[in-house]
């Protein structure tokens, strides 16, 4: 059974950008495109710099991928894969997110081993 | 004990220092020990550019030596120390302060002095010879008090002594001892207009002067008396009438000298001792000296070659030359005098304009021997190809110097010459080396450049070289893609004109109207800087925030570990002690790790993210702003103490930093800009360095543009001089604006200038002349960025909605527990990857 937990409004999240949230003690970098209706969740944690700051990176796309760039050496991860487009065996968790009734939940079951 | 053998060059000037920067280029250099003497107090410098010296160029401007050239390559350099034996017998080589050094092998590089007639009062004080830097700074010191100078000798050095003279505010006199002035390259037609135009400048030329002595003056310090019972005064005498080779340490070392002077040299550039060769102005080839120095860099390779085991051989040298005097044009190539038997001539004059042209050719009319170009040497490059390269002529051969006529093309393609063509005769590039540089990549003039070097030396042949790109590149089909990124099919430039056109206010106007997709990192932070110039918006407004980079978004500069900096501004480094004591509180509350930067204010390091609200508001209120230490703008104008504290200083530079920085701070731009403001030309604000900058000089202000630091340090151009306030602001002004309109994404001013067509010379036709209609424009839309300023971080602050972005998560007040601090001397820094474990464990346990 998945586990959807409720994580904020909305509101609260930036529109093509990204916020972090804290679930279950792990830190979730969330991205919104509202032009698109899209939302993604991945880990937060940049294995190249060894720190947990993607949800403050710039995103768009790539090669028809949505990506989100590293704020610190600007590698690119796929946001629906968590692919790094620069290296391919890095891969990083990407966790199940959904907007109901205006509320964003996450959910870190299954992606977190 | 070391197997190498030692290789020993007397001589530290412009061929030897090329002779060892080849050297320590090849595969050989593990082969040698290397030692030089260098009898001026100065490692090698540009001799061809001296006269630049008084045109606001320092001695290490004019340095051809790398920063750190002789250590890196372990090369022993006796500066300051002059060779004053060869034992030959026992391979030694003595210096005068007592040096003592075996060698193996030996090149002599000891260049030419130049010829002071040996006449009564020829040492008089005052009475300079033209060669090198300290003869320079004789010149100078000589000039505080002289009114009129001459110059003996009415060549190519002597009328570029002239200028000098000039450039020192001197009225200035030329003394040539023949009936013309540069009679070695001109003929009677060329040396006649040359002398027109010379004069026109106010030089006063005096030709079939023979100067006998020089005795006590009556108006001046100094009297030249000549054969023919005529008399000049003047205060300051310059020797510029030729140049001797220096020979005499090789002669007393029992060398063959050759009968007119210069160490006698073979093909390979041996001497008659075949462990010692000589190369550049000392040496003679086939009963011939070269003062030029292109010859010498040929002979330096040719050296080199044999030393290594190669047989190349020096053949002699072109002495063709191209070269502006005093602005005039001048050129000769080949045979100017048509001495070639059976040569034909075509000459062309316009005295109107002040051009003279003459072309020299072979009985036939199929092949060019000479030229001589006055006043227009613009067919240069396209004459030099025919004569090098033996290219037939065109059946008119008269149509390459008369004004074109419209149903004839009188240009050489570039297409036309062969790979053998010899492009760059400095560093001896030829037309197939550079096409193998384009097919390995290299499809833009920067790159090319640094590839083949090309260009790099005397410049004179940069045109040729763009045409020859230019020419490949379409011949192989080659579109340089110029596309910012996948997303937009225009270039920077390109989308900076569609926003100011159709008034473009966002990215997804933009996106949508021109480009595909949703952007990537490069086009919308390039778009967000675009915007940012151009309509000067709050950064964090809503349709902005997505467009710039971490750094912007947050308005401080993320740190490794994922906290950031605080860099409030100071502007021109001024703080006063109250301001300090707020900023050390601050740090103290906040726990920050606290630096002096380079750019002369503090950096605080180590926020977290939901610290920067608190911590910039606390500096605000106490009169603060930000330092835009994360964007793409204007950095820091630097400055010294200058004239209100410094005995030395000539302005207020204090004063001028403080305004310039008030004025142009949050300007966004293509990249970061710097600027410095130095109070006297002993540059304490390393003005020269930075992409403006200013010096106080007794007349005003000397603006500098384009210099750089960082990975690739340049000096500034001298831009113009003697500036009051006004103009030097409406300059900047408008050298910035143009600058952010026309450069590439992250390109530096100095690159900038580097990839402009026509470089400097362009730049100011745009600034100051206003050839493009610009200048009000330009002018116009700084006073739009001054006038909407605006303190982002004030702004922020003051806006709840934008304040919620700067919490660690959404969903809880928590710390990022992996920020993780040590003490390191008094302050904090981050805790290493294993220091972090260690931590974490501790605090598990
Ligand atoms: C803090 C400081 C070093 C210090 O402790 O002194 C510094 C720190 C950084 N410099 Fe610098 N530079 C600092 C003065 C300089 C200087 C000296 C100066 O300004 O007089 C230079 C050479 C001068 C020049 O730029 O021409 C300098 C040349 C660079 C370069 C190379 C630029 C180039 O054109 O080659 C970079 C990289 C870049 O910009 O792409 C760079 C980039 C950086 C970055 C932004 C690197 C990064 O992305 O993390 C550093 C972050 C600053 C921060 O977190 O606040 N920094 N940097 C100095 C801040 C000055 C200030 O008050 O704003
Ligand atoms: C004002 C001026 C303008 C010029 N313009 C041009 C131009 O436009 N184009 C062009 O091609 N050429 C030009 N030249 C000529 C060019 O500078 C020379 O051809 C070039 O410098 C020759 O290099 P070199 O190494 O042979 O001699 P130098 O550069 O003179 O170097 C020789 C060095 O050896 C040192 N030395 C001599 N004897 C000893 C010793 N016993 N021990 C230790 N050191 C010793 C000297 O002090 C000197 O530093 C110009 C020269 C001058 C002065
Ligand atoms: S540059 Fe000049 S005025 Fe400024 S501190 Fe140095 S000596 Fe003084
Ligand atoms: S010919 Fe002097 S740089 Fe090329």
């Amino acid at each position: 059974m998945t586990t959807w937990i409720d994580v904020c409004s909305i509101d609260d999240l930036q529109p093509n950008s990204g916020v972090c949230a804290l679930v279950d003690n792990q830190q979730v970098a969330i991205f919104y495109m509202p032009e698109d209706d899209a939302i993604f969740a991945i880990d937060n944690y940049d294995p190249f710099g060894d720190v947990h700051v993607l949800s403050r990176g710039l995103i768009g796309d790539m090669a028809g991928r949505p990506m989100v760039s590293s704020p610190l050496y600007k590698q690119h991860f796929d946001l629906q894969t968590g692919q790094c487009f620069e290296d391919e065996t890095v891969k990083i968790p990407v966790y199940g997110v959904q907007i109901i009734a205006g509320r964003v939940e996450v959910t870190v079951d299954g992606a977190a081993q | 004990m070391s197997n190498k053998q030692t290789l020993v060059v007397i001589g530290n000037g412009m061929v030897g220092q090329y002779f060892l920067t080849a050297l320590m280029a090849s595969d050989h250099k593990a082969r040698y020990d290397v030692v030089t003497f260098c009898e001026e107090p100065l490692p090698a410098y540009d001799r061809v550019h001296l006269s630049e010296y008084f045109a606001g160029k320092s001695a290490s401007d004019l340095s051809l030596v790398e920063d750190g050239f002789f250590d890196n390559n372990a090369i022993t350099i006796h500066l300051d120390d002059k060779a004053v034996a060869i034992d030959r017998v026992n391979k030694t080589v003595s210096s005068e302060k007592g040096v003592l050094i075996n060698y193996d092998k030996l090149v002599l590089a000891t260049g030419s002095k130049a010829f002071v007639p040996p006449i009564p009062g020829h040492d008089r004080e005052n009475c300079i010879p033209y060669r090198t830097v300290a003869d320079l700074d004789d010149m100078l010191a000589a000039a505080k008090e002289a009114k009129v100078g001459a110059v003996v000798g009415g060549g190519l050095l002597g009328l570029e002594a002239a200028k000098a003279l000039q450039d020192l505010d001197l009225a200035t006199h030329v003394v040539q001892f023949g009936p013309r002035l540069m009679s070695a390259q001109l003929d009677d037609g060329g040396a006649s207009m040359l002398r027109q135009k010379i004069e026109a400048l106010g030089v006063s030329v005096h030709t079939n002067k023979n100067t006998i002595k020089i005795v006590d003056g009556e108006t001046c310090a100094h009297k030249m008396v000549f054969a023919d019972g005529t008399e000049l005064e003047a205060d300051m005498v310059l020797y510029s009438a030729g140049i001797r080779p220096r020979d005499e340490l090789a002669s007393v070392s029992g060398l063959t000298i050759a009968d007119r002077g210069g160490i006698t040299i073979d093909n390979h550039c041996l001497t008659s001792d075949n462990s010692i060769y000589a190369i550049g102005e000392c040496a003679s080839w086939n009963d011939q000296t070269f003062g030029l120095v292109a010859p010498g860099y040929a002979m330096a390779r040719t050296a080199l070659d044999h030393l290594m085991g190669g047989n190349d051989s020096f053949t002699g040298a072109d002495m063709s030359t191209k070269l502006k005097l005093n602005g005039v044009d001048v050129a000769s190539i080949g045979d100017p005098h048509a001495t070639t038997a059976g040569a034909l001539v075509y000459t062309y004059q316009n005295g109107v304009d002040g051009v003279y042209k003459r072309i020299v050719v072979s009985q036939d009319n199929q092949y060019l021997l000479g030229a001589v170009l006055v006043g227009d040497a613009s067919g240069y490059p396209t004459l030099m190809q025919y004569y090098l390269n033996g290219i037939d002529l065109p059946e008119h051969p008269d149509s390459l110097i008369l004004p074109s006529r419209s149903d004839e093309s009188v240009g050489l393609g570039p297409d036309a010459l062969p790979a053998s063509a010899q492009i760059c005769s400095c560093y001896d590039v030829s037309k197939g080396d550079i096409c193998s540089a384009i097919d390995s990549g290299c499809t833009t003039l920067g790159a090319l450049k640094s590839e083949t070097q090309a260009a790099t030396g005397c410049g004179g042949c940069a045109a040729l070289l763009k045409s020859v790109l230019d020419c490949e590149l379409e011949k192989a089909g080659i579109e340089v893609n110029t596309d910012i990124c996948e997303h937009f099919p225009y270039t920077r430039q390109d989308l900076y004109n569609l926003i100011m056109v159709e008034e473009i206010k966002t990215f997804s106007e933009l996106i949508h109207k021109h480009g595909l997709g949703k952007g990537c990192e490069i086009c919308k932070q390039a778009v967000g800087s675009i915007l940012a110039s151009y309509w000067n918006e709050y950064v964090l407004k809503d349709e902005h925030l997505s467009l710039q980079d971490t750094n912007d978004t947050f308005l401080a500069n993320m740190q490794k570990d994922g906290t950031y900096s605080v860099v409030p501004r100071m502007t021109g480094g001024e703080v006063s002690p109250d301001m300090l004591i707020v900023l050390g509180q601050v740090a103290k509350k906040y726990g920050l790790y606290t630096k002096v930067t380079g750019g002369q204010r503090v950096d605080l390091f180590g926020a977290r993210v939901d610290q920067l609200p608190k911590i910039w508001k606390e500096l605000i209120d106490a009169g603060f702003e930000s330092g835009h230490a994360y964007g793409k703008s204007l950095r820091t104008v630097k400055s010294c103490v200058g004239s209100t504290w410094c005995r030395f200083g000539v302005d207020d530079s204090v004063g001028l930093a403080v305004e310039l920085e008030n004025r142009y701070k949050g300007l966004r731009a293509p990249h970061k800009i710097k600027f410095a403001v130095s109070g006297c030309t002993r540059e304490c604000a390393e003005a020269q360095s930075k992409d403006i900058g200013v010096i106080a000089v007794e007349g005003g202000w000397n603006l500098y543009v384009c210099g750089n630091g960082g990975m690739k340090p340049r000096h500034g151009d001298l831009f113009a001089t003697n500036l009051d306030k006004a103009t030097l602001i409406q300059y900047i002004d408008r050298i910035l604006t143009f600058y952010i309109r026309t450069a590439d994404r992250l390109q530096r001013t100095s690159v900038w200038m580097e990839n402009m067509e026509g470089g400097l010379d362009y730049l100011k036709s745009v600034i100051i002349e206003d050839k493009l209609s610009l200048a009000q424009q330009l002018e116009d839309q700084m006073q739009h960025v001054v006038d909407s300023y605006q303190c982002e971080w004030k702004t922020t602050i003051e806006d709840d909605s934008k304040l919620k972005r700067f919490r660690t998560f959404v969903n809880s007040d928590k710390h990022d527990d992996n920020i993780i601090f040590v003490e390191e001397r008094g302050q904090v820094r981050p805790a290493s990857k294993e220091e972090r474990a260690h931590l974490k464990l501790v605090e598990t346990a």
